[in-house]
């Protein structure tokens, strides 16, 4: 053995790493980060990429393929977006080991053998720098904190393109051997016995001079499972709702705003919006255009008409979600009365001015679903001003964002 | 063919593999433009430095420093043990602070932007709420967490000694 590969060895000495638990914690994350990565394309689909509200707004071939997103299930876009941040969160702690169990390759000398190697280690960046930084910026993400001043959108997107091109080839590289690995010790024996002693063969991740074991082999799985467990319980609560909202103790969605209608998560406030009174109060009246006249109706008027209540969730992008009963008008019911049949889409827009959000185009299917509504209402009693008062759109499966609150004008687009 | 493999390293599906991943990263950066990449303004909240920035905070500064911390928590055990032989543990209490540190840890990576109020601006603009009871919340957990390990670990002492 030279010198140099001794200060290695005498610097990374647990007895717990091997080929086989890094391929364990592997096999774990071949399952779990497509699932993540797939959920987080289609989201990008779901905010309607062929109206140009998808951001990044060109990505060239980067995108699944086009399709209308769904209305059915109304709760699609809670499953997946909630899948995606919530799977997101709980695989961390894996990721964490797994980036545990081969950091001395990360300092192993010489530092490249071959071209070959030297080409792997590059594309490791790729691997390594992109589940990282959509960890990073995805934490920052849901919980409001924008200190790394880019667009969050831009950045994960083009962030997950980066971390595709790295994990797909690693998996390719490795997952021959990972099953290899895999079938030389089982898991059910792991699990069974305390096993302590090292693993054999010669893989670099195996320490030459080992220290004393501190934990079994089952310990650690089940420290890193519980790791995953933890984070699950801290989190799952914030798609459900219900009792478990109470234990996604330290996430924004986790918090009760108290007991009565109005009393449900929020997102982006009327003060945030700089909504004033003044324009929300008597005066106010909603434009439907797109027929051969503009149609004109105030509140009283919108009430007037036949009143439909569904009980739909509304789900962020940040993985939340929450299911309220709403009532208010079918947005198929304004789409005759602005006298617009064959209709391909509508532009809402809202009364807010500034936000990225305060216009949006939906799609002929999210405006002719018998659910898909202009509430007026919600669990029986008029919008509060953060939900949207006068009116606010809320369509099946449309992201939490894109269902438009303080709506000004709808404007019908036909064929 | 063995040629190739002597001289490159691997088979020649793993180049073909790299290629795969250079091409598509290529890809990326062509479409989205390197500008998209860099911040000219501040130079820090750039994507390309928080994702290289990334991979060096993880490397060379958390995984340093978690593993110091272990390796200090370890030779401190030895070291109290051989200070004050009367507390000589049957069963080591190392992985009785391991579990709720790690749990502590990891809490504080995944939510600290609430627990040291970070971003109160745009956290209150979005859901009308302040980020006051995280560090509490915080806190109380890691309470817990080591608490209940502490219970645990004596529980586990008090039933060896039973035994023996």
């Amino acid at each position: 053995m030279t010198t140099r590969a001794r200060a290695r060895s005498a610097r990374f000495r647990s007895p717990l790493r091997g080929p086989w638990f890094t391929s364990i914690l592997g096999a774990v994350l071949l399952v779990g980060l497509p699932i993540v990565t797939v959920t987080g394309l289609l989201s990008y689909i779901a905010y309607g990429p062929q109206f140009g509200q998808a951001m990044p707004a060109d990505v060239g071939w980067l995108r699944l393929p086009q399709f209308d997103w769904p209305t059915d299930p109304a709760w699609l876009y809670r499953l997946t977006q909630g899948l995606h941040v919530g799977l997101g969160l709980v695989l961390i702690p894996i990721v964490l080991a797994k980036l545990w169990s081969v950091i001395p390759k990360l300092f192993s000398t010489p530092p490249v053998r071959s071209p070959a190697q030297a080409l792997e280690r590059l594309t490791l960046i790729a691997l390594v720098g992109g589940i990282l930084f959509e960890i990073v910026t995805g934490i920052l993400n849901i919980q409001y904190d924008y200190i790394f001043g880019f667009s969050f959108y831009t950045a994960h997107y083009w962030g997950a393109w980066v971390f595709i091109a790295g994990f797909v080839s690693h998996a390719c590289l490795k997952t021959p051997l990972m099953i290899r690995t895999l079938r030389g010790r089982s898991l059910m024996q792991v699990l069974q016995e305390k096993q302590f002693e090292q693993e054999s063969g010669t893989s670099d991740l195996i320490a030459d001079d080992p220290s004393e074991p501190t934990i079994s082999r089952r310990g650690a799985l089940a420290l890193v499972g519980g790791g995953a467990l933890f984070v699950g319980i801290l989190t799952v609560g914030q798609t459900t709702g219900g009792f478990l909202r109470n234990a996604a103790l330290l996430l924004p969605r986790g918090r009760s705003y108290g007991d009565g209608p109005n009393d449900f998560q929020v997102n982006r406030t009327a003060v945030a919006a700089q909504i004033s009174e003044k324009d929300t109060g008597a005066d106010w009246t909603l434009d439907l255009t797109g027929g051969s006249t503009p149609t004109i109706l105030s509140r009283e008027e919108l009430l007037r008409m036949p009143q439909h209540t569904a009980v739909l969730p509304i789900a962020c992008v940040e993985g939340w979600s929450t299911t309220q009963t709403w009532t208010g008008v079918r947005l198929r019911d304004l789409a005759s009365l602005a006298g617009v049949a064959n209709l391909v889409s509508a532009q809402v827009t809202s009364i807010e001015e500034n936000g990225p959000f305060r216009q949006g185009e939906l799609q002929s299917n999210q405006v002719l679903h018998p659910d898909s509504l202009l509430a007026l209402k919600v669990n029986g009693v008029d919008l509060s001003a953060d939900h949207g008062y006068p009116a606010r759109i809320i369509v099946p499966a449309l992201p939490g964002v894109r269902n438009t609150k303080w709506v000004r004008s709808i404007e019908f687009r036909r064929v | 063919m063995r040629a190739f493999a002597r001289f490159y390293g691997a088979h020649p599906l793993h180049l073909l593999t790299m290629g795969f991943a250079f091409a598509l990263v290529g890809y990326v950066v062509h479409v989205a433009g390197i500008q998209t990449f860099w911040n000219r303004d501040v130079w820090w909240q750039s994507i390309g430095v928080w994702f290289v920035g990334a991979v060096l905070v993880h490397d060379l500064l958390l995984f340093p420093l978690y593993a110091l911390a272990d390796r200090s928590l370890k030779t401190g055990l030895i070291a109290v043990r051989g200070r004050v032989p009367q507390l000589q543990a049957s069963i080591s209490p190392l992985n009785y602070i391991r579990v709720p540190a790690l749990g502590t840890a990891l809490t504080f990576a995944l939510f600290f932007p609430g627990i040291i109020g970070q971003g109160e601006v745009t956290f209150t603009a979005a859901t009308g709420l302040t980020q006051d009871p995280y560090l509490g919340r915080w806190l109380a957990l890691t309470a817990c967490l080591f608490g209940v390990s502490a219970l645990i670990y004596a529980a586990r002492l008090s039933l060896l000694r039973r035994r023996t």
